[in-house]
């Protein structure tokens, strides 16, 4: 499965939306409907899976999809 | 009114099953109860939570807030009250419960052992406090009124309904959600009443295992769930033609100040509850015909509530129907006095008194009507519901018929 999709597939489990909204310029907050402390439940959940770590100064970073899977890709050194 | 509890998810169908002397009673299939001593208990059957939260909400509550969401549905369906604008600060919300979210802290600290402070939810403690019953239903219907969480165990749910019924007679506010609930059947809410002796062992019988007043009773069943009811207060209740099921006329509550978990003989705190609620609303004991009684099946409480009875009540304790429902639905702890408070409105609307199950031979000292086995039909006039908690607290309600 490439980090998109398993990226997409945590979106869908933990913020309880379609796999249809979840389009790259989705943001987490304003169009997926999720409040600070989802946020912090969603970043858990993607550590676990992808075995990093991420900041909470990163973490204000993120804001939509297409910043999730950049930044995952960037911390396993690939570039998007 | 709106409950979820081990004989029934809505409050016909467990009218029906109470009064058809039904035990919901069976084995613990929460978890493996394979190291316990009690290996029964009474757990909600069929109830699908997905009917009243989301797969979100399910997720980041505890099962005793999703218990309360539930029994707050069917009660505000129930009652037809619409919270808009021009009531929401005159709308509140006490809805009690013994131990709170004890599910989510026995998962998350495994959690937190076995992966360390990071990994914790960032959900736990929104679904650990007991108050958050109280706060989920108040965010659902936007009540902005008065609220709180009464955290006195056993007796939970009758002081939220008692303190509520106070709020709204004072003034504080037209309506209240009200009542208690609990999900304590789990590894550590079932060890740590069983090092306590204080549950029934009688695992191969489920269903004869809670027997309040028997001889043979040996502690308490866990039972889960709770109770909802809304109160409002009557000339707002009559202008918009609610359907009023009885008054709420009477509440009391008082301390033992005697030991942590165990009643004084005689149980005089309990007596003194009960004659606070009758004095209250000005009833004389004779008033009452039916007492919904604490009735845990432990060897104590049945004996010394009976006499504390007797004292109230004198002569016409001979009169008086006193049935334990615990004997179906095993004890639901902090939801005790929300569903039994419901049983005992019911018992005045339909003229029948739920019966006290597994009751076989009366133990030495249970000498009252306790309607063994069989429900039984009688007019009453008012009833009282009886809950005792560990901390020596008494909470007692009074409801009578209401008349237009």
């Amino acid at each position: 499965m490439s980090i998109e999709e398993k990226v997409i597939e945590i979106i869908v489990e933990q913020l309880d939306v379609t796999r249809e909204e979840c389009v790259p310029e989705a943001s987490f907050i304003e169009d997926l409907g999720a409040d600070s402390l989802d946020l912090v439940e969603l970043i858990m959940a993607m550590e676990e899976n992808f075995g990093i770590e991420i900041s909470d100064e990163e973490l204000q970073k993120i804001r939509t999809i297409k910043d999730a899977i950049n930044y995952i890709k960037g911390k396993k050194g690939l570039a998007s | 009114m709106g409950t979820v509890n081990p004989v029934g998810n809505s409050v016909d169908e467990t009218w029906a099953a109470l009064c058809a002397g039904k035990s919901g009673i069976g084995p613990i299939t929460k978890f493996d109860p394979v190291h316990h001593a009690t290996k029964i208990a009474g757990e909600l059957k069929n109830f699908n939570p997905l009917a009243f939260v989301d797969k979100k909400e399910l997720r980041r509550n505890d099962e005793f807030i999703v218990y309360a969401l539930a029994c707050a549905d069917m009660a505000m369906k129930d009652s037809g009250l619409a919270i808009d604008e021009g009531n929401a600060e005159r709308v509140g919300t006490i809805i009690g419960t013994g131990i709170g979210g004890v599910k989510t802290i026995e998962r998350e600290h495994t959690v937190l052992e076995q992966s360390g402070p990071r990994r914790v939810s960032p959900f736990t403690i929104p679904a650990v406090l007991p108050n958050l019953a109280a706060g989920q239903v108040s965010i659902r219907y936007g009540a902005k009124g008065p609220i709180s969480c009464p955290v006195t165990a056993c007796a939970a749910g009758t002081s939220a309904i008692g303190m509520a019924f106070r709020l709204i007679k004072d003034g504080y506010a037209d309506a209240m959600f009200a009542g208690g609930v609990e999900a304590a059947v789990t590894p550590f809410g079932v060890a740590g009443f069983n090092v306590m002796r204080a549950l029934s062992t009688r695992n191969d019988e489920p269903e004869r295992a809670s027997r309040p007043f028997d001889r043979d009773r040996d502690g308490f069943v866990m039972g889960e769930g709770g109770g909802i009811v809304i109160l409002e207060e009557l000339t707002l209740a009559r202008r918009r033609g609610a359907r009023i099921y009885a008054e709420i006329c009477g509440f009391g509550c008082t301390a033992d100040a005697y030991h942590m978990a165990a009643p004084p003989p005689g149980h005089e705190g309990a007596a003194r509850s009960m004659e606070v609620a009758l004095k209250s609303c000005g009833m004389e004991p004779s008033a009452i015909g039916y007492i919904n009684a604490h009735g845990t099946a432990t060897p104590l409480n049945d004996v010394y509530e009976t006499q504390a009875i007797k004292r109230v009540f004198g002569e016409h304790s001979r009169k008086l129907a006193v049935s334990s429902t615990k004997s179906m639905t095993g004890h639901m702890l902090g939801g005790a006095g929300g569903l039994e408070a419901i049983v005992a409105v019911k018992a005045i609307c339909e003229g029948v008194v739920p019966p006290t199950i597994n009751l076989d031979n009366p133990d030495e000292g249970c000498d009252l009507d306790y309607v063994p086995h069989r429900a039984k039909e009688m007019k009453i006039e008012a009833a009282l519901s009886n809950t005792f908690g560990f901390g020596g607290v008494n909470a007692v309600l009074a409801f009578r018929k209401f008349k237009d």
